[in-house]
Parts: structure tokens; C-alpha cells; sequence
């Protein structure tokens, strides 16, 4: 039984514009102890997707409109406050984009280090404080007995995202949400915090579920891409599987838009227009109008995932239907 | 090699660092870029690289005169724009124009395309009053905007169409020199690919020098001939696209190489990836000799006391004590 599944979740914001359909029918599961990636651009509805499951849409606007969520039984999205409570920071945690708005600036991180563990368990501050100590040495940050009662203003960028990490998996989670972690951080630092992410998964034997937009993070990080465009899943397979052999149009555009892939100098290849409006009704394939390959059938027909062959799965109806 | 475009000649620009309210006290300096000189030939793409910090924001905006030089010089094709007086460096700019990150925050929220791109037209009174919407109509087309959004606001554009009007405007008065400052970092791939392919369109089109600002290595490999990589300040090394950044040498570059994630899951987890403790230290007290010292996997002795300078090696310039007996 896989550790977290979901099954065809909608979540559309009501707005004065009309209802935005930011996660339009998605389904996928994970398995204890694997790191899945969730690719897209901006808009395409992978931040929602995991702030649906952790129920941190606002409503109103948002609302879930259909699907269920089982985490080893419970359905988050119909659960009681109670029960939602006891999972969410404790057996699922998340962390944030930007470390620099994600930490309350009052309090010192010693406070918000050891929050997690005395509203989730019995536990003594000082044993509390301790496990903080600890938490803090393992992600690398040096003389942590005296950082930890720092404020969070006197760490830079880097060392802030460390903190958010040890705050995450400071109840030991099965499951860790990462949105974007390392997207405002310079490189170098960025590959300090992908290590990390890595070497701590193998500790604790976590699942991870990696938001980014960035394929090459997803390359080295993770066993299973999903890809998301316009509020659905169109394509996800094993890593080497997606990158050597990508099946939807999308995804191949993608890749081919990536300058490092390139030879210098060539132009690079360009998705012509714009991500979809979300906004207005998509009956068939979000892609299909930036689409080469599209015909009419593909504005008007509804997509679904079928599989093609060693965990492959891709919504293209004419790639499944083996014209192109 | 007769003469260059737009020459940087050990530029420094300081910011003065006070502490305190009623008794403010010089606390300390800032030495956000600290000796760069640098050479733009004409037609020519420069990248310049390098982490949050490390002063290739402020040297853009001191090419521009948008910053006081603290010294040094900053000739554009020979002529001195740090002695310029206000009135003469308005005349300059005309040759000299900038793009900016974020093109949310770079155009006026409240000026409709067409006002944006008349404005620069009309300061300068580079056409008659009566060609304007020609022209403008002309500057949109260039960009791959239709003429007809004329009259749209900033907020009807998406990212990638707003950067777009923000190059439209830096082309307007037809520069010699574009300085663009991570014009493409606020942007998703698909539209980063547009935007970078314009931006050489524009370069062989019309002749223009580019001094292409990002920390994206590979974007900057991919659009620029030569390549300048910053750290705490100064350039460490400068050479052509491809021998920086395929064969780097100086330890800071070598670990911003290894640092980028490939897209290629094979080569990504079988490669060795250099990854440097800590972050870049504060500008405001750098560490003595080599700013790199303390972060560098190679450092010796030496390194904490004397200051590397800048000098040819194989085909490029590295600022590093070590150069050449490193593995």
C-alpha cells in the first residue's frame, strides 16, 4: 500500500474572474522511502496540488471540489480538524520556498525548533531543547548551541533553509513536502542543500515529494517525475525514463527549451504562446494550443494518463494512439 | 582590437555603512565592487556571473552612472562618463541602456505601452513628434509584440511579454551598449528561451554589445562569447564562454561549475560534485588575501596574506595564487 494517495483531486479558486481551475483532476501515490518530483512552470498547479493535500488552501476562494487523499488510511481531505492535526508537522511536514518569509521573524528559532515537539508529543523543554541541539548539528549548522538562540534575521539565506529543514524533520516525518526549497538560493549554496536533503532522507527513510521547476534538480534527486501543465498531470515515469525518453510533447519541448542541452550559439528551441488561462474551461489538452502536433480532436477531447510500457505513463492521446 | 566600446578601467564603488540615529558613526565600508576593469568590443556579448552579493548588480548600475564611481573610470567609446557632468551623461545614456530583473517592478504600472515607449523618444527628440506611433509601432514589432497592445497596460502583459516592452524601451534610443541584469531569471524556461533568443536576435541585428548579467551558468555559456565570473567584488576569471566555463580554473568557478544541476539523470548522479562549505563572506570585512580563501578546497598558506591579481593563463585571466598547480 503506497504511504500517500491521491485520487482525482480538483481544487479551483472562486474569484470575481470567474473560477480558476488551478488543480483540475490529479492523481498520483508515493511509496514509503521514495522521492518523487513534481515538475511545471509557474501556474501549472504544483504548489496547489501539495497545499490542497495539506490543507493550506484558503477557503474562500479555494476550494477542494473533489478527491480524496489517503496517508495510511486517513483521507486527508475529509479527516476531522483533529485528526489532520495530529498527522500534519508530526508524520507530514513541509517546507517552503523562501526561508527569508517562512520563519517568524519574533521568535527566537530555538522557540520555533521545538514547537513541533511539544504540541505533538510528551516532552520535556529541556528534552525538547536538546533534540533542537541535535536537529541542528545534523543539517550542518556550525555552533549550533549557540546559534539556536538567535532570531532568525541573523542567518543568511542558506542557513535559514537549513533551519526550516531541521524544524521539518524534527518530528521524524514519513513524508517531507518540499515546495521549491532551493529556488532563492545561489548555487553553490543550493547544492549544499540538496546534499543534505539526500543524506537526511537516507537517515530517517523518508518519502519526499520535490516541487521545482528546474529538471536538472529533479535529474540528480529523484526516482519518479510526474509533470504537471495547465492543472493536470500529462506525463510521469522513472527518472531515466522521463529524461532519455520522453513520450509528451511537452515534456520533449521542455527539454529542448533547456540552454545547457543546446549546442552554443543555435537558437533555442521555443514553446510558442502562453501557459493556458485557467480561468476559462479546457475541455481537451491543456498543451493543445501551443501544441505542433495538435489537431482538433486534442482541443476537444478530454485527456487521461495511460501507461506505455515500464511505469510510463503519458496523457498525450495522439502519442497513445501511435501517430506520432 | 582598436578600440573598445564601453572600457572599465579598475572601477571601485564603495557604500559607507553608519550605525546609530542622532550620533551616526561610520561603522565601516561596503566594498561592493572593488577594482574590475574590463574591456566590451563592439558586437561583442560579455556574461558576467557570480552569487547573490557579489557586486555584479552594483557594477551594472555603475556602468550606468546610476552610481557614483568611489574610482576608477568608466569610458564609453573613450570618453570618460565618471567626469561627465549631469547634463552631458543624459547625452550618453542615449548609447548606453539597461534592463532590469524584474519586469514587474521595472515599468511604470500607470503608463500604457505606448507612453513607455514614446517617453525615451521624445526626451531625446530622437524622431518628430508626428512619427512617434510609427516608430513605436516599429520597436514592438522588433520585440515580437503586435503594434496593437499599444495602448495596454503593464498588467495585461504576462512576465515574458513585459520584458519584452522593458528591451523595447532600452532599444528605443538605439544604444551602442545594453546592460541587462538577470533579464531572465524572474522567467519559466519555456519563456527564458524566447527571451534569450530575442536578445541574440538583437546583438547580430543591429550590432549592439551586451553585458549580460545572471547566475544561471548555463544561460550565460549559452548567449555570451566572453565570460567574467565575480566573487566578493572582483573578477576572479575572464575568458571565452567556452574555455570558462567547460575547462574552469580558478577554484570558485570550477565549484560554480560542478554546482549546476544537469538535466541529464546519468551523468548527475555519477559525477563529483565540489561542494563548498559555508556562504560568501560579508563585504563589509572580507577575509585577508584571497576573499576565497576560506571557502576554497585548495587554499594554502599564502593565500591568507597575499592578494592574487588577475593574469593571463591558457587563452583567459585568473585571479589565483595557485593557477596552474592545482590538479
Amino acid at each position: 500500500m503506497p504511504l500517500l494517495s491521491v485520487k482525482d483531486l480538483r481544487t479551483y479558486f472562486h474569484t470575481r474572474n470567474g473560477i480558476y481551475r488551478a488543480v483540475d483532476g490529479v492523481s498520483f501515490s508515493i511509496e514509503r522511502g521514495e522521492t518523487l518530483g513534481i515538475v511545471g512552470e509557474s501556474g501549472s498547479g504544483k504548489s496547489v496540488t501539495c497545499y490542497s493535500i495539506m490543507g493550506l488552501v484558503p477557503q474562500p476562494p479555494g476550494r477542494i471540489e473533489s478527491g480524496t487523499a489517503h496517508f495510511d488510511g486517513v483521507d486527508l481531505l475529509h479527516c476531522t480538524p483533529r485528526e489532520s492535526r495530529s498527522l500534519r508537522g508530526k508524520r507530514i511536514a513541509m517546507i517552503f520556498q523562501d526561508p527569508m518569509t517562512s520563519l517568524n521573524p519574533y521568535m527566537r528559532i530555538s522557540e520555533q525548533l521545538i514547537e513541533p515537539l511539544l504540541i505533538h508529543g510528551s516532552i520535556s523543554r529541556r528534552a525538547a531543547l536538546d533534540q533542537a541541539l541535535s536537529m541542528l548539528d545534523a543539517v550542518g549548522i556550525n555552533d549550533a548551541a549557540k546559534r539556536i538562540h538567535y532570531y532568525p534575521h541573523e542567518f543568511s539565506g542558506g542557513m535559514r533553509q537549513r533551519v526550516m529543514i531541521a524544524m521539518a524533520l524534527i518530528t521524524q516525518p514519513e513524508l517531507l513536502i518540499a515546495d521549491e526549497p532551493t529556488t532563492a538560493l545561489d548555487v553553490t549554496v543550493q547544492a549544499q542543500i540538496l546534499e543534505l536533503i539526500k543524506r537526511l532522507q537516507k537517515e530517517f527513510n523518508m518519502a519526499v515529494i520535490f516541487i521545482t521547476h528546474d529538471l536538472g534538480v529533479v535529474s540528480g534527486l529523484c526516482d519518479r517525475v510526474q509533470v504537471m501543465y495547465g492543472g493536470r498531470i500529462i506525463e510521469t515515469a522513472s527518472t531515466r525514463s522521463l529524461f532519455y525518453e520522453p513520450r509528451h510533447p511537452y515534456t520533449k519541448a521542455l527539454q529542448q527549451s533547456i540552454p545547457s542541452l543546446q549546442q552554443k550559439g543555435t537558437q533555442l528551441f521555443t514553446i510558442p504562446g502562453m501557459p493556458p488561462d485557467l480561468s476559462k474551461p479546457l475541455p481537451g489538452c491543456p498543451f493543445a494550443p501551443r501544441c505542433s502536433s495538435a489537431i482538433q480532436a486534442c482541443r476537444e477531447k478530454p485527456i487521461e494518463l495511460a501507461p506505455c510500457g515500464n511505469g510510463h505513463e503519458q496523457s498525450c492521446s495522439r502519442v497513445q494512439a501511435g501517430e506520432i | 582590437m582598436a578600440d573598445p566600446i564601453l572600457e572599465l578601467v579598475d572601477v571601485k564603488t564603495h557604500f559607507a555603512v553608519h550605525q546609530g540615529f542622532l550620533f551616526r558613526r561610520h561603522a565601516g565600508t561596503v566594498k561592493a565592487v572593488d577594482g574590475v576593469s574590463l574591456r566590451v568590443e563592439r558586437g561583442e556579448v560579455l556574461g558576467l556571473v557570480g552569487e547573490s552579493g557579489c557586486g555584479k548588480s552594483t557594477l551594472a548600475r555603475t556602468i550606468l552612472q546610476l552610481l557614483p564611481t568611489t574610482a576608477g573610470k568608466v569610458l564609453l567609446a573613450g570618453t570618460s562618463l565618471s567626469d561627465c557632468t549631469a547634463r552631458e551623461l543624459i547625452a550618453k545614456r542615449r548609447d548606453l541602456q539597461m534592463v532590469f530583473q524584474d519586469p514587474y517592478a521595472s515599468l511604470n504600472p500607470r503608463m500604457s505601452v505606448f507612453a513607455t515607449l514614446a517617453e525615451p523618444l521624445l526626451t531625446h527628440g530622437v524622431c518628430e513628434p508626428r512619427d512617434v506611433t510609427k516608430v513605436v509601432a516599429e520597436l514592438m514589432e522588433r520585440v515580437g509584440l503586435a503594434s496593437r497592445f499599444m495602448q495596454k497596460y503593464p498588467h495585461e502583459f504576462s512576465g515574458g511579454q513585459r520584458q519584452r516592452i522593458a528591451i523595447a524601451r532600452a532599444l528605443a534610443l538605439h544604444p551602442k551598449v545594453i546592460v541587462a541584469d538577470e533579464p531572465v531569471s524572474a522567467l519559466d524556461v519555456s519563456i527564458q528561451a524566447q527571451i534569450l533568443n530575442l536578445l541574440a536576435q538583437l546583438v547580430k541585428d543591429m550590432g549592439l554589445s551586451l553585458i549580460f548579467i545572471a547566475h544561471d551558468l548555463s544561460v550565460v555559456k549559452h548567449i555570451s562569447d566572453r565570460v567574467a565570473v565575480m566573487y566578493l567584488g572582483k573578477i576572479v576569471e575572464l575568458g571565452t564562454a567556452s574555455d570558462v566555463i567547460d575547462r574552469p580554473q580558478h577554484p570558485y568557478t570550477r565549484a560554480l561549475v560542478s554546482a549546476i544541476p544537469t538535466p541529464n539523470p546519468d551523468v548527475e548522479r555519477s559525477r563529483q560534485r565540489i561542494v563548498l562549505p559555508g556562504d560568501p563572506p560579508s563585504p563589509i570585512n572580507p577575509p585577508s588575501g584571497c576573499t576565497f580563501h576560506p571557502r576554497c578546497p585548495y587554499a594554502v598558506a599564502a593565500c591568507r596574506s597575499e592578494v592574487p591579481m588577475l593574469k593571463p593563463y591558457e587563452n583567459r585571466e585568473v585571479s589565483c595564487l595557485r593557477t596552474g598547480e592545482l590538479p
